[in-house]
């Protein structure tokens, strides 16, 4: 794609710009969209029928508008905050989110960077969110967000382990860190020679990997029933309660963005990236786009149906969770697909 | 279960007859008027005496008798195991109001004498946590008091409207 | 304007000194004031909690924000039936139940009969209250605990009882239904068929709670032996209703203290057993509500089999309600606990004083007791438990 748009665009920095743009255009629209999927999953979930009004066709237009409030809101700093922190806050948790989409293959054509080191990279770099709610909770100079900045720490420092381990077992598979090269593994019709190649049906053993990881990931991306640094039940808010306005916003769309990133790690990972699971049949770059969106899509849905169906954990049950079962169940894991690997 | 007129007996044999007072034509159920400085002893011994047993107080109520110039607290008791119930009366005069605290003989005193202080000013000695509960702390006056006159002024705030 | 007095006496709160935690760096417990506005105090109880990391080392209740001194109210009305809205307001979620103990113990102290209609009417109006107030109570409950979705399907079942009561008494919430010695008017013609049929439609509902909240792995692990309550620290503290129940003790005031006409009815005593922890934890005290739905249905439907169709429901309401001199004390069984009113008359037409007893009030004083050591997710969970109303705590 990018020789495509360097065919009628001069090469140089307009290229690059539109280039990194493409993922902040995707991120944005799909928060929207989102939003308002989590409102009418949320609705239909609970017998009800969710917005209805606005802009018509099932209240369509109801995150926009909502969004057009945030906007006008008042941008409050409290007074005894620490200003800067405070306000910078919420751009390093998006630009952490943002960052990692880079090396997120979106379809065959178009890859933010083409690094070796993918995983690794997007891992690395989310843990710069753990960074910036440290700092909007430290910052309030509020009990309840300093609660829950510690909580965060805690918990994302934790449920790292279980995450990198999980996709240590699908690089020992693959052999290769680089997104792109795993996605590309997958084509084709491999397993019992109707499935797809996907490694999700690579053994057994990959089925209870993706389970660790998207349990794992839920606690990453505070979704429930992990949603303790933001629980508002018992903290308020958490991290955001001094919070308002866009600032709270770009909180709000750095946590629908985490959701789609570990959804779309997830589905590069486990079920065949941009690949159609029809085989060659709606295969293509543009149609790979959407396979892999929609694939992601999936998943954020089942996150969604989770938390209007489950209650929250105690902090001291998510620990006990991650380190007692979590960890030990990814390790094992991680031995039996290096064996089976090595079987067959 | 013991009618009033028997636990009266049974308490003027124990701590004396010039105690207690039993008033009897009352229109529900008679009730006994309890000197004030006996209150605690009296409450322990309905507590833990066998055959009596009151484990638990009802409620606690103050009042004022704003033409006796007296303010009184009743005591509401009432025992989970033999089902039968007393009402206590301690009457003080309206200028030094005070009496021994039940709060460790029934923990539900600790809230209700609370209330009653805050409303009727009703001090009780030996409370561990003696301050008002439903006013502000540094709100004047005691509300429930017939003859309560309401500040003008609350932290700047004009209170009447 | 006066000066705003800046210093407010207050208890002062000791904190335990700094402690060295062997890297150079020292610890200290924390105070954070939970509440008055917070969404999980029920309203607007404010709670000083001294935390140590997560943990509570200490609870202090501050209560008074909804402080509306219904007792003088009454003792300004110049008619006892005057009282009866101001009652609604106390437990606004079971505005029947706290009419009905007024109701009692003024025609107690008046001497006064009700005819079998009235009864009748008066019990299936407060057991559906009852019901009502118990979906409120274990929809937030569950809320609390982080599911939001049971709460919504509490709200629709809830939404058909109200819709009983609005067609009876014109009011959603506070009804002024239940007068002295009557009611406010007869109900409608289909209100048998009415509460037939939510009671044949509510059944279902209670398994379907149970498959949706009450057997979750999760809501288990974070309800059960959480917030203990022993038997004897219950009965000392003077709690009463389902959180009492839920601690072991078989009492309920419609069995063990009769009024109306409760002791025509078969139903059991729901009591906490202990199921997934221990007894008198937060998840028996949420179950003992549960159950005791269904218990109230029994009790309804009985009530619409001999509910006779005749009477006139304002046969004994008194002209001009003056009671003779002399004091009451009348205790009900409302779904918080003991409502007991505490009332004075001399003999005129103005209460000499009316106390409540209110079942919240006492319940939520038991709060420090059981919550040491508690995390501050369990506070949430306690207090949902104990189920207040903070309207009926200020009063």
């Amino acid at each position: 794609m990018q020789q495509f748009l360097e065919s009628f665009l001069p090469a140089g920095p307009v290229v690059v710009f539109v280039f990194s743009i493409i993922p902040l255009m995707i991120i944005l629209i799909y928060a929207l969209f989102a939003i308002w999927l989590e409102r009418k999953v949320a609705g239909h979930i609970q017998d009800r029928l969710g917005p209805m009004q606005t802009g018509g066709w099932h209240g369509w237009a109801q995150t926009l508008a909502d969004l057009l409030k945030m906007i006008q809101k008042e941008d409050i700093v409290p007074a005894k905050a620490d200003r800067f922190l405070f306000k910078m806050a919420p751009f390093i948790a998006f630009a952490a989110s943002y960052a990692a989409f880079v090396a997120i293959p979106f379809s065959s054509g178009y890859i933010g960077s083409m690094i070796d080191i993918g995983v690794f990279y997007i891992v690395a770099i989310t843990s710069l969110l753990s960074v910036s709610i440290i700092m909007a909770g430290w910052a309030s100079n509020n009990k309840w967000s300093l609660l829950g900045a510690m909580r965060t720490a805690a918990q994302t420092v934790s449920y790292e382990v279980p995450t990198v381990v999980t996709i240590l077992s699908v690089i020992i598979v693959t052999g290769t860190l680089n997104l792109m090269e795993v996605t590309e593994m997958q084509t084709g019709n491999a397993f019992l020679g109707f499935l797809p190649s996907w490694l999700i049906f690579h053994s057994p053993f990959m089925v209870i990997a993706f389970v660790l990881f998207f349990i794992a990931s839920l606690a990453e991306a505070h979704r429930v029933p992990f949603d303790l640094p933001e629980s508002e039940s018992e903290l308020v808010g958490g991290y955001q309660t001094e919070y308002s306005g866009m600032r709270w916003g770009l909180f709000m769309l750095t946590e629908y963005a985490d959701m789609l990133l570990l959804s779309l790690v997830g589905a590069t990972l486990f079920f065949g990236g941009w690949n159609s699971p029809f085989g060659s049949f709606m295969d293509g770059p543009v149609w790979g786009a959407f396979w892999m969106l929609f694939k992601g899509m999936v998943l954020v849905f089942v996150m969604m149906w989770l938390r209007w169906t489950l209650p929250r954990l105690r902090v001291d049950q998510l620990m006990n969770l991650c380190w007692k079962y979590l960890i030990p169940l990814s390790f094992v894991n991680l031995v039996l697909i290096a064996l089976w690997e090595m079987i067959f | 279960m013991k009618t009033p007129e028997e636990l009266h007996r049974i308490l003027a044999d124990k701590f004396g007859d010039e105690v207690f007072e039993l008033k009897q034509d009352e229109p529900v159920a008679p009730w006994i008027i309890v000197k004030a400085e006996q209150i605690r002893e009296v409450s322990k011994f309905l507590r833990d005496e066998p055959g009596l047993r009151f484990d638990a107080l009802m409620c606690l109520s103050g009042v004022h008798y704003h033409k006796e110039n007296a303010l009184g607290v009743t005591y509401h008791l009432f025992s989970t195991s033999e089902k039968h119930k007393l009402t206590l009366k301690v009457i003080m005069p309206e200028e030094d109001a005070h009496l021994p605290t039940v709060e460790q003989i029934w923990k539900t005193a600790d809230w209700h004498e609370r209330e009653a202080y805050d409303m009727f000013g009703i001090r009780f000695d030996g409370h561990p946590d003696h301050r008002r509960i439903l006013c502000p702390d540094d709100w004047e006056g005691y509300p429930l008091r017939k003859d309560y006159q309401v500040q003008e002024f609350y932290r700047g705030m004009k209170v009447e409207y | 304007m006066t000066n705003v007095k800046e210093n407010r006496p207050g208890p002062e709160v000791t904190l335990s000194p700094p402690v060295d935690a062997g890297n150079g760096l020292k610890t200290q417990e924390m105070v954070i004031s939970m509440g008055p506005q917070h969404p999980s105090t029920h309203g607007v109880l404010r709670m000083e909690l001294t935390l140590n990391g997560e943990i509570v080392t200490r609870a202090i209740p501050h209560i008074g924000y909804l402080h509306r001194c219904f007792e003088k109210h009454s003792e300004a009305m110049n008619d006892y039936a005057k009282v009866i809205p101001y009652v609604d307001r106390m437990d606004y979620v079971a505005a029947m139940n706290n009419e009905l103990g007024y109701a009692i113990a003024m025609e107690r102290l008046m001497d006064i009969r009700v005819n079998d209609r009235v009864e009748y009417i008066r019990v299936i109006m407060s057991e559906l209250q009852r019901i009502a107030s118990h979906l409120l109570a274990v929809g937030t409950f569950g809320l609390d605990i982080g599911a939001f979705t049971p709460f919504l399907y509490c709200f629709i079942e809830r939404e058909k009882i109200l819709d009983i009561f609005e067609k009876a008494s014109g009011a959603r919430l506070l009804y002024n239904y239940i007068w002295i010695g009557g009611l406010m008017n007869d109900v409608p013609a289909d209100f048998k068929t009415d509460t037939a049929a939510f009671v044949k439609s509510f059944r279902p509902k209670i398994k379907e709670l149970n498959d949706l909240l009450s057997h979750n792995k999760i809501f288990i692990d974070r309800t059960a032996n959480v917030g203990v309550l022993p038997e004897k620290v219950a009965i000392n503290y003077g709690v009463s209703g389902p959180s009492l129940r839920g601690s072991g003790v078989e009492w309920d005031l419609r069995k063990d203290d009769p009024y109306s006409i409760y002791d025509r009815f078969e139903f059991d005593v729901i009591v906490g057993q202990g199921e997934m922890g221990t007894v008198g934890d937060c998840w028996d005290r949420y179950i003992v509500r549960v159950w005791e739905m269904e218990e109230s249905l029994k009790i309804i439907e009985q009530a619409l089999d001999q509910m006779p169709d005749e009477g006139d429901v304002q046969e004994a309401v008194p002209k001009k309600i003056r009671p003779p001199a002399g004091e009451i004390y009348c205790r009900t069984e409302t779904p918080r606990g003991e409502l007991g009113y505490y009332i004075i008359s001399d003999k005129s037409t103005t209460p000499f004083r009316v106390k409540a007893r209110a079942p919240s009030f006492v319940n939520l004083s038991v709060l420090p007791a059981i919550s040491i050591g508690a995390m501050v997710a369990d506070m949430v969970a306690i207090i949902g438990s104990i189920d207040i109303v903070l309207g009926e705590v200020d009063r």
